[in-house]
């Protein structure tokens, strides 16, 4: 059946439960791509061989005493490395956090372990979920599988970057302004937001906590639905998860969109994105509305304002966050004659640019005097956005849009000029100010052989139409191009 | 459009030495002035929000509002004690030992 490594999720359970492969050979199919894959692309930061060897043949034994946990039964999963493994170093790609060993697995990861997956290994990102490109590491930028001379997105871009190569078969990131469906766009693969509280963040390490959700990185629809089934529900270990049931993500998968409302968000369509993205998004409307969808034209004015009132929110939540990183408990330390000064030095040193500027700006945003007018008006405008959500999804089932106004840029093309890095997110932030789930399918490549993703938007808990939208926009696009540095052929 | 005006923004004026206090950062000049630049240009595009009319709108803090998510008032488990402490840059037995912080 050719190269494991190559396998969706799907196939890959179906494979095994079938007797035609083991997790012991999946797992040394991704090894083997991540041996061949790595020196050019920089997906991970962390490959776990010991645990991941250990899990895959206790995978193996389970399944034949007869014992099925789950859709990830056996699967070689990679993690962010801001989501905390009990044992396993996790930095948030951070100089702060080197060397860290979490004493706990977070629920995700809990979850992930008592469903039979096999954890790979920890994958790069900006530091602490804070950028679109995974340059603001401390240890080294990812590179796109599709041109390593060009950026993997992020702030998930390991994710992306390893599950596009084939060097995981599914991978988990997290969302607070587009982290996961941009990467994936640029990546040519899945990537899904869920709704706030639907997967618990008990375990990842906090950036912008009225935002951040973890949510699956796949190679398709089907597969973030199984990751999502798996990772998915409440947890009282986080006070904002969700309590209800958890939504049937499945069965609409093969429903088709006749009858279905397909509302064009006027403000993330056309302005702003490349003519060669804007066409194939508009090639994509047009399939689905042959496919029996009704496309309606549709304004939300606020949404034009949900990239600023973002850059006082998530800094302005990033610096109460990170407020923890004091030197006294875990990661670094830098020597100080007195308290504050110990923790001065250590912050200074341990945090990035990106984080150190994050931080300034969010310390700024709620200072006396300017708190009103930066970050209480920006929570106003969240609530502006809220409302023309919630008045879109009156007269539309799901929304769309290019996921990234652009394909993969390139390497040092942005970091001068935070602002237009920052012009990344422009269409996906707006779902995560609201709270909604939001997934992004690669549609197919530009000119430059770089892949373009489009963006499904749905309300609060509305991920069954949302995947059944999704699902269908992957069908018509029929995208099955293999990144060219997703080979196991030497280069 | 009249929903909006473009008018009575609030200046951006960065005391940056102030900010990095306040954060626990410790900068030298050159890096508080490369940080003061970059920042005024972020908070010029993001006091764009000043220019939407929101009088009477109450603000968002959290997407899907839940108050008081109460638990059972039950004893669970703790973190193993060796592992967290194994961690810390620096202990004594089972203490994080930090600067003096009050005076003899």
């Amino acid at each position: 059946m050719g190269d494991l490594a190559d396998l969706t999720v799907a196939e890959a359970a179906a494979g095994l439960r079938k007797g035609d492969l083991t997790a012991v050979e999946l797992l040394e199919a991704v090894n083997r791509r991540a041996a061949m894959t790595e020196a050019n692309l920089h997906a991970y930061l962390t490959v776990d061989r010991e645990g991941s060897a250990r899990a895959a043949v206790a995978a193996d034994a389970s399944l034949n005493a007869g014992k099925d946990p789950g859709p990830l039964h056996g699967i070689p999963v990679a993690l962010k490395d801001n989501m905390v493994t009990r044992g396993l170093e996790t930095t948030c790609s951070s100089k702060i956090l080197s060397g860290y060993l979490p004493p706990y697995d977070g629920t995700a990861v809990t979850r992930l372990r008592d469903g039979g997956a096999v954890i790979f290994g920890k994958t790069n990102l900006d530091e602490f979920a804070m950028g679109s490109s995974t340059e603001n590491s401390a240890y080294g930028t990812s590179r796109n599988p599709w041109d390593p001379e060009t950026v993997p997105g992020g702030s998930s871009g390991g994710s992306a970057a390893a599950v596009a190569a084939g060097s995981a078969l599914v991978a988990f990131g997290s969302d607070t302004g587009g982290s996961i469906r941009q990467p994936a766009a640029l990546c040519g693969i899945v990537g899904m937001k869920p709704t706030y509280g639907l997967v618990s963040r008990y375990g990842l390490i906090a950036f912008a906590s009225s935002l951040d959700q973890i949510g699956p990185l796949t190679r398709t629809v089907e597969d973030a639905v199984a990751a999502l089934e798996v990772v998915g529900g409440y947890d009282p270990l986080d006070s904002t998860s969700y309590p209800g049931a958890v939504p049937d993500y499945r069965s609409g998968l093969d429903s088709g969109v006749s009858g279905l409302r397909v509302g064009v968000v006027t403000e993330l369509n056309g302005t702003g994105i490349d003519p060669e993205v804007q066409a194939a998004v508009d090639a994509t409307i047009a399939r689905l509305e042959q496919a029996g969808a009704t496309i309606v034209q549709l304004s939300l004015p606020s949404v034009e304002y949900a990239l600023s009132a973002y850059y006082l929110i998530a800094p302005a939540e990033c610096s109460a966050n990170l407020a923890r990183f004091d030197g006294v408990r875990y990661g670094l330390r830098r020597h100080g004659e007195t308290v504050e000064q110990m923790m001065s030095n250590t912050r200074a040193e341990g945090f990035g640019p990106e984080v150190t500027r994050r931080i300034l700006l969010g310390t700024y945003a709620l200072s006396a005097g300017y708190y009103d007018a930066f970050y209480g008006q920006a929570q106003r405008v969240r609530t502006l956005i809220i409302r023309d959500f919630e008045a879109a999804y009156q007269q539309a089932d799901v929304l769309v849009s290019p996921t990234s106004p652009t394909t993969a840029f390139a390497i040092g093309d942005r970091t001068a000029d935070p602002l237009s890095m920052y012009m990344s997110d422009v269409c996906t932030i707006p779902s995560n100010m609201s709270g909604d789930p939001a997934i992004s399918v690669p549609i197919g490549l530009d000119s430059s052989g770089l892949p373009i993703g489009f963006q499904v938007m749905a309300p609060a808990l509305g991920e069954p139409v949302m995947f059944r939208v999704a699902a269908e926009v992957e069908r018509q696009a029929g995208f099955d191009a293999r990144a060219p540095y997703a080979s196991s052929e030497a280069r | 459009m009249s929903r909006y005006y473009h008018s009575g923004l609030m200046p951006v004026d960065i005391d940056i030495a102030k900010v990095a206090r306040l954060a626990r950062l410790a900068l030298n000049e050159e890096e508080l002035e490369r940080y003061r630049r970059q920042c005024e240009v972020v908070l010029e595009h993001a006091a764009l929000v000043q220019s939407l009319l929101t009088e009477g709108v109450p603000p968002t803090s959290h997407p899907l509002p839940r108050t008081n998510a109460f638990r059972e008032d039950l004893v669970t488990g703790s973190l193993p004690r060796e592992e967290v402490l194994s961690q810390a840059p620096d202990r004594d037995g089972d203490f994080f030992v930090v600067p003096r912080i009050l005076d003899e």
